[in-house]
């Protein structure tokens, strides 16, 4: 990492750009920039649109490192454009480039479908063999803050991407689930309320799924919410291997809470408003 | 927005070399697939030198006679050296497959500590047992023991 400094200096960005309609492959752009401390790779990236090509292409959206919009590859290690901050990286030159492992739908964006579909196929949902109390609740599934705790470092993914750029396996194998959907298929398989672990096994224990993950680590590196997607694959491989061997301990599915009984309402708390829309 | 021309930004296998600030623990990955290659490439070798044998005694002392150069001692040495790496590191990584030294799920503070840092004390010993392995071993092949 470049040594702070306080002052406003002079980066230069070498920014991949490619336009699929005139350009056969990708080619790098210079732009000179004056970088006051604070700023951000994205807030750059504002700049030159504003002041020197409006043509540049990127993805963002929140600014503030919450919706994953803004993945880079910044002087090759990926990252969100949005919380990494010019001058904590570079005190000279900058290379923005795409995110590695998608395609490049123009400039700086990335076509993340690939991750949706892998994302979707792994059911990233909690599936429920109790279809009648899904149907008709009675209560609610209790869970334990342990039993949260759990799962919930998994739960913070944003869905970014930065994981599958960064990953070594999937930079050779299309096929290759990749770092996200692996983390999301532990997620929701230990998740209490869960019934869906011998559903999502089909797909995360085959050829290109968790067994093909050898630890670089890198997912866990990059990732901008200390999500750690590698433990989670770890232990997937875990669980995969205890359910083969047939030493999978039984878990039950959460029991269901019903409403308390014989409480009194305190009197502190108000009534909640008439409803707007007509009951059934 | 299918029919747009898109540029396939695949890494290959310039993913596994780097060009990034990356970890120690991808260089150990990249390096357990160069060694386990390897090791494959000598084992194919070996298989191909050892079935001369069937083509009588003189083509197996023609090939024996072959391998007693410095360089193949040397490539011996290298293929052991690439053994001990990827057998201490293969034990390393069946350990933290089976969930050992991953540590549980925990809920993420900035700075961010991940299960790389929960097992590094483990990569750190496998790497000096690898060390001090490779270390009696070119003993052996310099000559120094007999």
């Amino acid at each position: 990492m470049a040594k702070k400094t306080q002052k406003e200096t002079d980066i230069i960005f070498y920014i991949h750009r490619f336009n699929p309609d005139v350009d056969s492959k990708p080619y790098t752009q210079k732009y000179t920039i004056r970088v006051e401390p604070g700023m951000t790779v994205l807030d750059g990236l504002h700049l030159i649109k504003e002041t020197q090509d409006a043509t540049l292409s990127y993805r963002f959206s929140c600014r503030m490192g919450v919706c994953g919009s803004c993945g880079m590859l910044l002087n090759g290690r990926p990252s969100l454009a949005c919380n990494t901050q010019i001058l904590d990286i570079t005190m000279k030159n900058l290379t923005v480039a795409p995110l590695p492992n998608f395609n490049i739908v123009k400039d700086l964006v990335p076509e993340l479908t690939p991750l949706f579909e892998k994302h979707i196929s792994i059911h990233p949902y909690v599936i429920q063999n109790k279809t009648d109390e899904m149907l008709d609740p009675t209560g609610e599934f209790y869970q334990s803050p342990e039993e949260l705790t759990k799962y919930l470092q998994f739960s913070y993914c944003i869905k970014c991407g930065l994981c599958m750029a960064a990953c070594p396996t999937l930079a050779t194998d299309s096929e290759y689930l990749g770092p996200q959907p692996m983390l999301q298929s532990y997620r929701y398989s230990i998740d209490t309320r869960d019934d869906g672990f011998d559903k999502r096994k089909k797909v995360v224990g085959n050829t290109h799924g968790v067994f093909r993950c050898h630890y670089a680590g890198e997912c866990s590196n990059v990732c901008p919410k200390g999500v750690d997607p590698a433990r989670a694959i770890q232990l997937m491989k875990r669980e995969l291997v205890l359910d083969y061997l047939k030493i999978k301990k039984h878990r039950s599915t959460s029991f269901i809470m019903g409403k308390p009984e014989g409480v009194k309402r305190r009197p502190e708390i108000p009534k909640a408003p008439p409803f707007t829309v007509e009951q059934k | 927005m299918d029919e747009h021309k898109k540029y396939p930004n695949k890494l290959g296998i310039i993913g596994w070399l780097g060009g990034g600030r990356w970890g120690i623990e991808r260089y150990l990955y990249t390096l357990h697939r160069i060694t386990g290659l390897g090791i494959l490439l000598y084992f194919c070798l070996h298989i191909f030198v050892t079935s001369s044998r069937l083509f009588g005694m003189n083509a197996w002392e023609k090939w024996m006679g072959f391998f007693k150069s410095p360089i193949f001692k040397m490539g011996e040495f290298l293929v052991f050296v690439g053994f001990a790496f990827h057998a201490l590191n293969g034990i390393r990584l069946i350990l933290i497959e089976f969930g050992f030294a991953v540590g549980k799920a925990e809920e993420p503070v900035y700075p961010y500590k991940s299960s790389l840092n929960t097992q590094r004390p483990l990569m750190v010993i496998v790497m000096v047992v690898a060390a001090v392995l490779i270390v009696a071993g070119g003993y052996q092949f310099l000559g120094f023991v007999h």
